[in-house]
């Protein structure tokens, strides 16, 4: 279990020196940097431009400047925003956590309606049911996320009950704990509902197929030979055999789920990494950019590590072969 | 005697032929619906009432225009009209029909000029005289037709999509081909590069590529930019699969044949691996040309993609975000629903060629 950990992640690690790397390398070709807006600037001297740009080691060669990002990085900074001028890092966890917030009880939650509700549906064949199913999850899946975002927020200022954007409510501010929380909560609802209609059809659509590929097999026919309730035979032999397809899935679609609540953030003006790394973007502040890469890239790896380890408990395969 | 297997068995390939048909069927289905949505698209100027850039000042945030058979006094008209509307109070609430003035619509009109590619015109499938007008989506804040813009729009996200797509194929089968042929460093060295591009949230990547590129551009180098941005991300999985192809192929009888004749490893890779790949990426295309579109129109509603003047489905969509505008006019979200249909197309073509893919080995 340890030595197959270990190697899982040190897998990750490379993993993370890559992106870095080609961040950096993109960053080198970039045309332009922070400073080339303050130099357009006349009250600006040239000297001080060159000064400041010495100062953010700017006028040095890539790899002395990776190498001095990945020393910040040791120190957990992950370099420097010009435009806040702190650590890129104390800006980061803070939006890293509320990010968090929204995506793992999304996560947790689309699972929870796409494990049964897939495997009940890949016994379905062939009826009003599985019909309803398909044309559901197809119509669901060719939304753009962006519009199902829009219309959360459709919902929150037409009904006026949901709050319009942001994570915390002015009034709930200098109550107890157990009120802040509460308010917290009602914030995420709408947010975590775009979330998990933006990702459950494709978690149903791959636990539907995997369900149905392993039912095809003999041994399944064996069991409805002998007679066993489907019940039994979806979610007590079906089920097990065709988990390891999905807990890779599972590790998967925590990028998915990323991907799509930046956006959700966005639209609902969510304090997460999404606004953060779009305003870095304009400010063209890239040790944010780079930072913010990075952050989601740890998120895709803790998903993955999670993963591994359940394959681990669940596959007797992956145990004889590490 | 009667075996009752063999009932079964005929029962079943039965069953697969009317699978069989009905998949058919869906393939013909999608490529047609496909075929005609990028006729429109790119005979925009023609099917629009419109340009895309005309604006009328007197009728920001028009709802869609009402179509009428009735008139004012009740009275049936076959041929269906519109009324000139007017804001008779001043206030922002709306428009007022105006019963004096009922237009026509007419088919083959004139009205704005366009061009496609270089024949210029002024024919227009349908619109009405002025002053009235026919929206049939609203306007928006400048009083643009909101229908045209989405045609024109069409232009910027589903070709977008596709040469994206087109481009992210191409690098994916040349690098995945290199990989799968020469295998050894060559292979590790692109396949841990493609492991990045995959496995990086997909968004993140694309708006941090996005973000070391000038802002400030034109809308012409924004489209090229973005598809080139929506490419470089996307090569991961196409190579991934290539070098499945050509890895599992690269053994086959065939093969060693020709190698055995002397052929060089560029000549099999060209004339006799990359040809085995064809279905395999053709399937894939289905796969990546709506998550490209998509790609483009969130790049858009993020203010990183093509900009105004020039209409994308993206930069459409993103006048909804104000609170204002979402809730008094509704119209402002069709522009999210203009990819629903593509999407269900491009879905269901993927769809039936992966099973058929999956039925054939």
């Amino acid at each position: 279990m340890i030595r197959y950990l270990a190697r899982r992640i040190g897998h990750a690690f490379l993993l993370l020196f890559g992106v870095s790397i080609l961040l950096f390398l993109m960053f080198q070709a970039a045309p332009g940097d922070f400073l080339s807006e303050i130099r357009l600037n006349e009250q600006i001297s040239p000297q001080t431009v060159a000064h400041l740009r010495a100062q953010y080691g700017l006028d040095q060669p890539m790899p002395v400047r990776y190498w001095k990002w990945l020393k910040s990085t040791a120190k957990g900074e992950l370099g420097y925003s010009f435009a806040y001028n702190t650590p890129a890092a104390e800006l980061l966890w803070p939006r890293a956590r509320n990010t968090l917030l929204l995506s793992v009880p999304a996560l947790l939650l689309s699972w929870l309606i796409a494990v049964p509700l897939g495997v009940l549906a890949a016994g379905w064949k062939g009826n009003w049911a599985d019909r309803l199913f398909s044309g559901g999850t197809s119509v669901l899946l060719a939304l753009p996320d962006v519009l199902i975002a829009l219309l959360a927020l459709l919902i929150a200022l037409k009904t006026g009950r949901f709050p319009v954007g942001g994570m915390t409510s002015v009034s709930a501010q200098d109550q107890d704990n157990w009120a802040r929380l509460r308010d917290l909560a009602w914030h995420m609802v709408l947010p975590v509902a775009a979330l998990v209609i933006g990702s459950v059809a494709i978690i149903l659509r791959h636990v539907r197929a995997s369900v149905r590929e392993v039912l095809e097999s003999t041994y399944m026919r064996a069991a409805e030979g002998h007679g066993l309730s489907q019940r039994k035979i979806l979610f007590g032999y079906a089920l097990p055999a065709a988990a390891n397809p999905l807990i890779s899935l599972f590790g998967l679609s925590v990028a998915f789920l990323l991907s799509v609540s930046l956006l959700v953030e966005v639209v609902m003006s969510w304090p997460g990494m999404g606004p953060l790394l779009l305003e870095a973007i304009l400010a063209r502040d890239l040790f944010l950019v780079i930072g913010a890469v990075m952050f989601s890239t740890l998120f895709l790896i803790g998903g993955n590590l999670l993963a591994d380890v359940l394959l681990y408990v669940f596959d007797p395969r992956i145990r004889r072969q590490a | 005697m009667k075996l009752p297997f063999a009932d079964r068995s005929a029962d079943r390939s039965h069953k697969k032929a009317g699978v069989r048909g009905s998949a058919r069927f869906k393939l013909t289905w999608a490529i047609w619906f496909l075929v005609a949505i990028h006729a429109v698209v790119v005979l925009a100027g023609f099917f629009a009432p419109y340009n895309y850039e005309t604006q009328d000042r007197e009728h920001p945030y028009a709802a869609p225009t009402k179509i009428h058979f009735v008139d004012c006094a009740g009275k049936f008209h076959l041929r269906p009209f519109v009324y000139a509307t007017r804001n008779d109070d001043g206030s922002v609430i709306g428009y007022n029909e105006d019963c004096s003035q009922p237009a026509k619509v007419g088919i083959f009109v004139h009205g704005d000029e366009y061009s496609i590619v270089g024949v210029h015109s002024t024919r227009h499938l349908f619109g009405v005289q002025s002053p009235a007008s026919i929206f049939l989506m609203g306007t928006d804040g400048f009083g643009r037709d909101q229908f045209s813009r989405l045609l024109y729009g069409g232009q910027v996200s589903l070709f977008a999509g596709f040469v994206a797509a087109s481009f992210s194929a191409l690098v994916g089968l040349l690098l995945g081909g290199i990989a799968g042929m020469y295998g050894g460093r060559v292979d590790d060295i692109a396949m841990r590069l493609a492991e990045i591009f995959i496995t990086v949230p997909w968004f993140y990547f694309l708006i941090a590529v996005r973000a070391f590129l000038p802002l400030q551009i034109s809308p012409v180098v924004a489209f090229l930019l973005v598809i080139a941005v929506i490419g470089v991300v996307g090569w991961g999985r196409p190579a991934r699969l290539v070098r499945g192809v050509v890895l599992s192929a690269r053994e086959r009888n065939f093969v060693l044949a020709a190698r055995g004749f002397g052929a060089s490893n560029s000549y099999l890779l060209r004339r006799h691996l990359m040809p085995l790949t064809f279905r395999v990426m053709l399937t894939q295309m289905a796969v990546l040309i709506p998550q490209f579109i998509l790609a483009e129109v969130i790049l858009s509603f993020l203010g990183l993609g093509v900009g105004e003047p020039f209409p994308s489905w993206g930069n459409m969509l993103a006048r909804a975000q104000q609170y204002n505008v979402l809730v008094s006019y509704w119209w402002m979200l069709l522009p999210g629903l203009a990819p629903v249909p593509v999407f269900l197309a491009y879905h269901s073509l993927a769809e039936t060629l992966q099973e058929r893919i999956k039925s054939n080995i």
